[in-house]
């Protein structure tokens, strides 16, 4: 019996009748972060680091959760769990289970540049590692962070110049902080929309230092934000709410902009190829890292990636999860937005 | 070669034509005269002979990155484009490599012409040392360059429109002085443009005026006598100019294309001093003994379009015709503003004179009543027209896309429902998105394949199906996904043909998605008897001849 199962409710450890990251209701459930596609609604235990909590909070609601500190334990019938950081996001974890002298590791999502803020990849050691593969192809070479950070700080003056609104489109929960300190870097005031906002509020209130961010409302006057920044997440992209910037100029923040039919379809002025997710190099980085005799490949490129890991000498198989979906484009991204925006806690909506 | 890889690069992620248009301007203002002319040269389809086929690019690109075939397969099909494909996969050198020799364009596509015709391995010398020392962005225009297309969101008449504003001369002289047989290595920038030639200006056309389809019963157009009725033809809009003993044709996207058909030659010399002819370039095969023309399908058309160098089997397979419309000029008047009927009976006259076998009067079709022309117009499909026209007797000819004085009235599509079974995906803006489709009909318990189709739906639609043949695929083969055959859409299409190439039989025109059928189960699709009876009726579409309706 595998350590870990792929049963149709998410990653299963019978031994320890416990769930990672589950789609559906389960009893006990280990929460890698706080992206919707990892962390749904409606299981009865969620375990997850301290630092995921409160965004587990604001995005779920009151639920028991337990949070523990990285490479803390945690006992479930004899197995063993800690978690690690994947460098993501705030909070996000990779799961380290053993058991009987077996370990098995589950990725969740995880990116190996240390952005500074989502904390540094760990490599875990393990026999069995379940990678993501959103970005499984050898065309998705990310440049360094702090080059794109020069890129869009380049973006944000020149629109200044022309007299522009940069609205810069970022995921609510992990690029808009990401951007946050490059952006501040410019001297001009930073706007945002209420879901980006709320993300904020919750990191501030429970200890984080964040550049300042102002909420953009309905009757914040144009003035204020007209030449200035405003950060809002893809829902709001093309909607009706942008017209109160106009001139803008719209820049997507996304991995998907690497490759140039993709901006185009998003109709962006600009297309940063800044992820949170490894890139081909990263990875095989990771995997290698891991020494594990056996790799399954989740959500993203799996067929391409496990089929060139079996060609260098690493087992490895395809599994299907509903974590995005195969090849999913910024659909996760659009769907956790949803998910933030129509929850009680931030009533306005576009 | 920097800036022209910037120009390309704010051309191609520009949303709003008149960035296009500023980039353009000032990269006209700030290039050398040699680069701006080969600048002039890409745009207007004048780029320089490949030096290599797309296999040797894939291959080298494969040799300098170690990936293997289904692997750099595998990328090209996600991202949709090869000189992108391996400008992403290739090491490219730091943006500000010192060590690097800056060249121009210019310098970039003479090595090209200079190096067409040595050995493979000289050419692939230079193109691995030109990867080498580029970014990722230079090497992707580089490798555009190579590959041709270059299809990156303007148009000629774009950049004529920059080059205008930037020369101070109107772009119709423009496009004029850029038409024709010029060599961008041997012709020099001030006797392209610069030159202040004002007499260049009679070959310029008038605005096309063009109809909106009918909204309303046709009866509110009221008395059928005071309208006249012409089969509309599918070709291309065009207007042919003699003027000052010179012939221009243009087409309605302003492009000149008076070299592109030898048959209008003639007309040269046939044509009266000072006439403006608006009518359609089509395809057309003319019957020896009846003398009455024969379209021919689009597709005919679209085999000389496009084209520099026309073959005599070419020229025997798709002759080109001209069905005159309407006389905009007469004796080297503007006419446009006498009533229809009188323009008209001046264009008989022309035409008649003239009495030659590439140029045709549009006929027109005799009706009694508007219930006898709506009778008609279902046999449009019949003479290979895509319906008829409706045009006042009394009206002037106007600019552009008026309401009022003329209709257009086409055809309905021939449609089908059928079930996707195949999905790639797609290009450009679709790239990594599963927008491609194959559908297939009912043959018994089979499900037989019949045609493919890429548009019609929504930007939403498309993602929508996208998730669901991510989710639904049950094989693939190369790029092509099978997938469960469960969606049903109504494929609408202009005409049906026998076919011995497809394993159903026949070939669709213009085929395109017309709604998605989240009605009908798979079970409820049409078959391929269906099919057949449609090309029983209609695989003669082009076949008949057009003479009952017409006036003489």
């Amino acid at each position: 019996m595998p350590l870990i199962e792929f049963s149709d409710k998410g990653l299963y450890c019978r031994q320890g009748d416990f769930y990672i990251d589950p789609w559906k209701p389960v009893d006990k459930a280990v929460i890698t972060h706080a992206h919707s596609d990892h962390a749904r609604w409606g299981s009865r235990h969620y375990l997850c680091h301290h630092l995921t909590k409160p965004l587990l909070q604001l995005r779920l609601g009151d639920n028991p959760y337990e949070s523990v500190d990285w490479k803390e334990p945690v006992f479930m019938n004899g197995v063993k769990v800690t978690l690690h950081p994947s460098g993501h996001i705030i909070g996000a974890a990779q799961v380290r289970v053993e058991y009987a002298g077996e370990v098995w590791v589950a990725s969740g999502d995880y990116k190996t540049e240390d952005d500074g803020i989502s904390g540094a990849f760990e490599p875990v050691e393990c026999n069995t590692f379940i990678s993501e593969s959103t970005f499984g192809l050898p065309i998705y070479k990310w440049k360094k962070q702090p080059d794109i950070f020069d890129d869009i700080k380049n973006w944000v003056a020149k629109n200044k110049e022309d007299k522009k609104t940069s609205v810069l489109i970022a995921y609510s929960l992990g690029k808009a902080q990401r951007v946050l300190k490059p952006l501040a870097e410019t001297g001009l005031p930073i706007f945002a929309h209420g879901a980006v906002y709320n993300v904020h509020q919750a990191l501030v209130n429970s200890g984080w230092k964040l550049p300042e961010l102002r909420r953009v409302f309905p009757d914040t006057p144009k003035e204020e934000l007209a030449g200035n920044i405003v950060i809002a997440p893809p829902s709001a992209d093309s909607s009706p709410w942008m017209k109160k910037f106009y001139p803008y100029s719209v820049g997507v923040c996304s991995g998907w902009m690497q490759v140039r039919g993709n901006a185009r379809r998003r109709n962006t002025d600009a297309g940063f190829a800044l992820s949170d997710h490894a890139d081909w190099e990263g990875l095989l980085q990771a995997v290698k890292a891991t020494g594990a005799q056996k790799v399954f490949v989740t959500h993203g490129f799996q067929s391409a990636f496990s089929r060139f890991l079996n060609e260098q000498g690493i087992e490895s198989g395809e599994v299907k999860t509903e974590y995005g979906g195969e090849e999913e484009e910024s659909k996760t991204e659009e769907v956790d937005v949803a998910a933030i925006d129509s929850s009680p806690v931030n009533g306005e909506l576009l | 070669m920097k800036q022209f890889a910037a120009l390309v690069n704010i051309l191609g992620s520009s949303t709003k034509t008149n960035d296009k248009l500023e980039a353009l301007q000032n990269y006209f203002e700030t290039a050398s005269n040699k680069d701006k002319i080969w600048v002039i040269a890409i745009f207007s389809g004048r780029r320089p002979k490949r030096i290599v086929n797309s296999t040797l690019l894939a291959t080298w690109c494969m040799e300098v990155t170690g990936l293997s075939p289904w692997l750099f397969d595998e990328c090209y099909h996600t991202v949709g484009d090869l000189g992108e494909t391996i400008a992403l996969l290739l090491p490219g050198a730091a943006t500000d490599n010192p060590m690097t020799e800056e060249h121009t364009l210019s310098w970039y596509l003479e090595t090209f012409i200079r190096i067409e015709k040595e050995e493979e391995s000289i050419r692939k010398k230079f193109i691995l040392d030109s990867w080498q020392q580029m970014t990722r962005n230079e090497q992707f225009v580089f490798n555009k360059l190579i590959t041709g297309g270059f299809r990156i969101g303007i148009s000629q008449k774009m950049m004529v429109n920059a080059l205008s504003k930037t020369v101070q001369v109107s772009p119709s002289v423009i496009a004029h002085r850029i038409s024709g047989n010029w060599d961008p290595v041997t012709t020099p920038f001030e006797s392209l443009l610069s030159e202040t030639d004002i007499s260049a200006d009679y070959s310029k056309p008038y605005p096309f005026y063009l109809a909106y389809a009918v909204e309303d019963d046709l009866k509110s157009l009221g008395d059928i006598n005071e309208w006249q009725a012409e089969w509309k033809w599918d070709g291309i809009r065009g207007q042919v100019i003699k003027r000052n003993s010179e012939l221009f044709v243009w087409s309605r996207g302003e492009e000149l294309m008076t070299e592109k058909f030898p048959e209008y030659n003639a007309f040269k010399d046939l044509l009266p001093e000072g006439v403006v002819i608006d009518g359609e370039i089509m395809s057309l095969a003319l019957p020896a003994e009846t003398g009455v023309f024969k379209p021919l399908p689009f597709a005919a058309l679209q085999t000389r379009i496009g084209r520099k160098n026309i073959t005599k089997k070419q020229l025997l397979e798709a002759p080109v015709g001209f069905i005159a419309y309407d006389l905009l000029e007469y004796k080297g008047n503007d006419i446009r503003d006498l009533p229809l009927l009188e323009r008209r009976l001046l264009l008989e006259n022309i035409v008649q004179t003239i009495d030659h076998p590439s140029i045709h009067i549009s006929p027109v079709i005799n009706a009694p009543d508007w219930d006898a022309l709506r009778e008609m117009r279902l046999t449009s499909r019949d003479i290979g027209s895509e319906g008829i026209m409706l045009k006042r007797l009394n009206s002037v000819y106007q600019v552009g896309r008026k309401r009022g004085d003329w209709w257009k009235w086409k055809i309905d599509p021939l449609t089908i429902d059928a079930v996707m079974i195949y999905a790639q995906k797609g290009h450009g803006r679709r790239s990594n998105l599963y927008t491609d489709y194959t559908f297939a009909v009912k043959d018994g318990d089979k499900l037989v394949a019949f045609t493919k189709a890429y548009s019609g739906l929504t930007d939403k639609e498309f993602a929508q199906i996208d998730a669901f043949v991510k989710r639904n695929s049950i094989e693939k083969f190369g790029p092509v996904r099978t997938v469960k055959p469960e969606l049903v859409f109504e494929i609408a299409f202009e005409g049906i043909a026998a076919s011995n190439r497809h394993k159903s039989g026949v070939a669709l025109r213009f085929p395109r998605m017309s709604r998605w059928r989240h009605d009908k189960k798979p079970g409820e699709i049409n078959t391929l008897e269906d099919l057949k009876e449609l090309l029983n009726i209609y695989n003669q579409a082009s076949g008949s001849s057009t003479q009952e309706e017409t006036v003489s």
